[in-house]
């Protein structure tokens, strides 16, 4: 794959506020990268300076080879939809579709044509002659989306596509953007504050916190590796725990002792990040190592499955979660005081 | 890692700017120099002139403390300042309990009582100073009532202060109309659930809920008091107020010095009022949250008929005082003969010169309309929508706010000074038509702006944007998409200044010549010389015009909105 889009040393000031800081990043042509982190971290104001809408305090972008630094929007080349959808209430479907095709003295007939081709695209055929009001959000959506393609633009860029439509929609229109993505290889941006989201549709990620870039990578990396405990903390739930690293590869938590890759020269205090799937119920058999046994102290229901806080003596009574399904609790017997051993999956575990 | 870093001396990166951004530029700063030649620079003229000799040489502050020395002149402030408390402090109560009747409580015919009580603004303000000379003058149909109170003379102080009250309640009406509608039904419902009485509701939600819409009623009507100068002119007399002091100084006595230094005295209650509405206005909007649910009035028979017994009584007083001035209109010679004719309209309209004035006026407010539409939104626009020129955002601001604190009394003063002067290259807009549209353009810039404001906030933000991204220029979408959903406030707008056009009085007073006299005007110099019949008349004519001119701008609106807002209706309907 080809680098499309370069930025370097992006900073943004807003009077004494550092609102981005020393943001580099190469995007490459087709891919789908999503800008995840919490709000007010410069995920959105970043996307603003790609398309122009803003301008950075320093840095530069390259676009397709050609520096795109100080272009005023209407110069670049992006289609943009926007969480509010902006579509214009007053024309009809066909006319917000087509608006960007008529300025470009496209002959009628084949604006037509390239207006219904859209809306096919979009799975919306035949509703040129609403109005943007007779449409439901999701709907909306998809017409701001045929809008930003309708130029055939280099990139797409998507803030918060998503997030003003009902849960049900939105997991529906994720898997269309995704797939009309890839049908179309147009490199794509989108914000996002749903780490989900992300998770499901990027090629990669790009998580940002206070201005900064905190790790870039694809969504398995992100989750699995990440590489500062705010990435850790941010995307997915993941269990925080204090122990003290031993040369040899010991980790003591509590009282207790487990086996662990890291290697240490000298000994020292860590903290111990480690998703609740990687702390597991069963398969134990007996003089299994990094088994502990713990209490039950509070069950989540969240369907077919729950989120269970077990507290143990052996690890210092620090609270770790764990999913277990609900089959299994059933089986098992297991309830708010219930005992039962779990085993810490050494592998997966990260250290901060 | 904080955030927060010293300020980097570095030179920002500066985006280049499309040519369409420099057109919207260009534009903006159009606007700008407008409002500077008509507006900063003739205010700026009037401080000059009250700084100096009648040579023109710098004197300091000694037509000010001449001023001050002059017995007479301190006799018309002392008059205005007290008979605009005295009209303040007995109309803001009766407006508030109107505005009280009308929102929070169950009568009938609400509309109706709205509607008559807001009249008055549809004919200049002194059609109440006519009306009280045919109930209380000297031939006056209840000259005894008035005798009874132990008044032997409606001209004068009684007369002002009576004429003004009717004069400003409308005013005062609409600003607590809007406090009290913004109520939280949450916090009476909360108040009852904890068994609070009525009185303590009214005392402890109602009236701190309305505080500033009362502050702000009070300090309107103080200033519209303060600033005006037909009901003064016409029921006045002998008791001279600082309004009539400025245009006998400046047109009787040509002594322009002293004239500009009461213009800055009337400049400064306004100057005070706007900038505690405006920072008012500011505490005001934090006030209700978007979560607020409006409150809605419970059925109270009695509190109901006692409002409704109330709002009678009022708008009874307002008919008898529009009705008046209609019914003595046609009167053929009042008061020994009163059988109905014409001839005070025949007379009038006959007689060229009101006939012109009154076409005059047609002109002036059509064109007013029209120009001022277009300059107000078009300015709005290009400061809400466009980007860049951020340095002359807030100017434009300040200078679209500030004829709300200008009196007309003193713009029109203003506009003397600036376009009288021989080495003005717009000398020769004076006493022209044109100068009198883009004063009363002027005049009521800030209430147009306003409304555009809020009306182009509505749209989404983000559409100039997405038609960037289109590489369509902002021309195109203001004209497709902008403009068509902003048809309803540029109605609002242009009958706004349509109808101030009509009936305004006091900036363009100093500004007609004889080809350009205005039918308000006409109303002056008809009732000067005696002709209160044929005065009558002519402001019957002009609320008879501002009525149909409403009218049909709401008509002309309701063909707009179902020609050109089809797309607010959901499917199906």
């Amino acid at each position: 794959m080809t680098d499309y889009l370069h930025l370097q040393g992006i900073e943004k000031n807003f009077g004494a506020f550092r609102a981005l800081h020393d943001i580099h990043l190469t995007i490459a042509r087709g891919e789908f990268v999503c800008f995840l982190g919490p709000s007010g971290c410069g995920k959105t104001t970043l996307l603003r300076i790609i398309a122009g809408l803003e301008s950075q305090s320093a840095g530069t972008i390259r676009q397709a080879d050609r520096d795109i630094s100080r272009l005023p929007p209407a110069e670049r080349d992006y289609g943009i939809v926007f969480q509010s959808y902006a579509l214009f209430p007053n024309l009809s479907i066909f006319d917000n579709v087509a608006y960007g095709l008529v300025n470009r003295k496209t002959p009628r007939a084949q604006v037509a044509s390239r207006v219904d081709e859209l809306l096919k695209l979009v799975g919306l055929p035949g509703s040129g002659a609403k109005f943007p009001a007779q449409l439901s959000g999701g709907q909306q959506q998809r017409i701001a989306l045929a809008r930003a393609l309708a130029t055939s633009p280099g990139l797409l860029l998507l803030d918060e596509p998503l997030s003003a439509l009902d849960a049900l929609e939105r997991v529906r229109l994720r898997q269309e953007i995704r797939s009309l993505q890839r049908k179309l290889g147009v490199t794509t941006i989108m914000v996002t504050h749903d780490q989900e989201e992300a998770l499901s549709m990027a090629d990669r990620i790009v998580v940002m916190n206070q201005g900064a870039i905190e790790q870039v990578g694809t969504p398995m990396e992100v989750y699995r590796d990440p590489t500062t405990p705010f990435v850790a903390d941010f995307v997915g739930k993941i269990n925080v725990l204090d122990g003290r690293l031993h040369p040899g590869g010991s980790l003591h938590i509590g009282a207790s002792r487990f086996a662990c890759g890291q290697q240490t020269a000298a000994e020292r205090d860590v903290k111990i990040y480690l998703r609740p799937e990687d702390v597991l119920a069963r398969p134990i058999a007996p003089g299994d190592s990094n088994v502990f046994n713990g209490a039950i102290d509070k069950i989540e229901f969240l369907g077919s499955y729950c989120l269970v806080r077990v507290t143990s003596p052996e690890i210092g009574q620090q609270p770790v979660t764990v999913y277990l399904s609900l089959n299994y609790l059933a089986e098992q017997n297991l309830e708010v005081g219930s005992r039962l051993p779990l085993r810490l999956l050494p592998e997966r575990m990260r250290f901060f | 890692m904080s955030a927060v870093l010293p300020l980097s001396k570095a030179p920002s990166l500066v985006q280049r700017a499309h040519w369409t951004d420099r057109i919207a530029h260009a534009v903006l700063l159009a606007v700008t120099v407008a409002l500077f030649v008509f507006l900063a620079l003739p205010l700026f003229l009037i401080l000059i002139k009250a700084l100096q000799a009648p040579d023109g040489s710098f004197i300091g502050l000694a037509n000010f403390t001449s001023y001050l020395a002059s017995p007479s002149l301190l006799q018309s402030l002392w008059h205005s300042v007290w008979v605009s408390l005295l009209v303040t402090v007995v109309t803001v109560p009766l407006a508030f309990v109107f505005a009280y009747a009308l929102t929070r409580s169950c009568m009938p015919f609400k509309g109706l009582f709205r509607t008559i009580t807001l009249v008055p603004l549809l004919a200049p303000s002194l059609l109440s100073a006519i009306s009280l000379i045919y109930w209380f003058g000297n031939q006056g149909a209840a000259r005894g009532t008035l005798q009874a109170f132990g008044f032997d003379n409606i001209y004068g102080a009684p007369g002002v202060v009576i004429a003004e009250c009717f004069a400003v309640f409308p005013h005062a009406l609409m600003i607590l109309i809007t406090a009290l509608s913004l109520a939280d039904a949450r916090l009476y419902e909360a108040a009852a659930a904890l068994g609070t009485s009525t009185r303590r509701r009214f005392f402890t939600i109602t009236l701190p809920g309305a505080k500033y819409g009362l502050i702000s009623a009070a300090l309107v009507s103080f200033t519209l008091v303060m600033t005006d100068f037909g009901i003064p002119k016409v029921i006045g007399g002998n008791f001279n107020m600082l309004a009539t002091d400025v245009f006998k100084l400046v047109i009787g006595q040509q002594d322009f010095q002293r004239g500009a230094v009461v213009g800055l005295l009337l400049l400064t209650p306004a100057v005070v009022t706007f900038a505690v509405d405006w920072f008012i206005q500011r505490k005001q909007t934090a006030m209700l949250g978007a979560r607020a649910v409006p409150l809605r009035p419970k059925r109270s028979p009695r509190f109901d008929a006692a409002m409704t017994i109330y709002c009678v009584v009022i708008a009874a007083l307002m008919l008898a005082m529009i009705g008046m001035a209609v019914f003595a209109s046609f009167a053929s010679f009042w008061p020994y003969n009163l059988t109905p004719s014409l001839k005070h309209y025949t007379m009038g309209l006959v007689d060229a010169e009101v006939g012109d004035a009154f076409v005059n006026s047609l002109k002036l407010a059509a064109g007013t309309a029209l120009f001022g539409t277009a300059i107000v939104f078009v300015g709005a626009y290009m400061l809400e929508k466009t980007r860049g020129a951020t340095a002359l955002r807030p100017i434009v601001r300040l200078l679209a706010m500030l004829p709300m604190a200008v009196p007309g009394l003193v713009l029109g003063l203003g506009y003397i000074f600036f376009f009288n002067l021989p080495d003005n290259p717009l000398n020769g807009l004076y006493h022209t038509l044109t100068l009198l549209v883009l004063c009363t353009v002027v005049h009521f810039y800030t209430t147009g702006h306003l409304t555009a404001v809020t009306a182009l906030k509505a749209l989404d933000a983000e559409f100039e944007a997405v038609s960037a991204s289109l590489k369509v220029p902002f021309y195109k979408t203001f004209w497709r998409v902008t403009l068509p959903i902003c048809t309803p406030a540029l109605v609002d707008i242009a009958r706004y200044f349509f109808i101030n056009a009509m009936t305004t009085i006091s900036a363009v007073v100093f500004l007609y010549s004889p080809d350009t006299k205005l039918a308000s005007i006409a109303i002056l110099n008809l009732d000067e010389a005696g002709d209160t019949g044929p005065a009558a008349a002519c402001a019957v004519l002009i609320a008879a015009a501002s009525t149909v001119a409403t009218l049909l701008f709401m008509g002309f609106g309701r063909w707009i909105e179902r020609r050109t807002q089809a797309w607010r209706q959901p499917a199906g309907q």
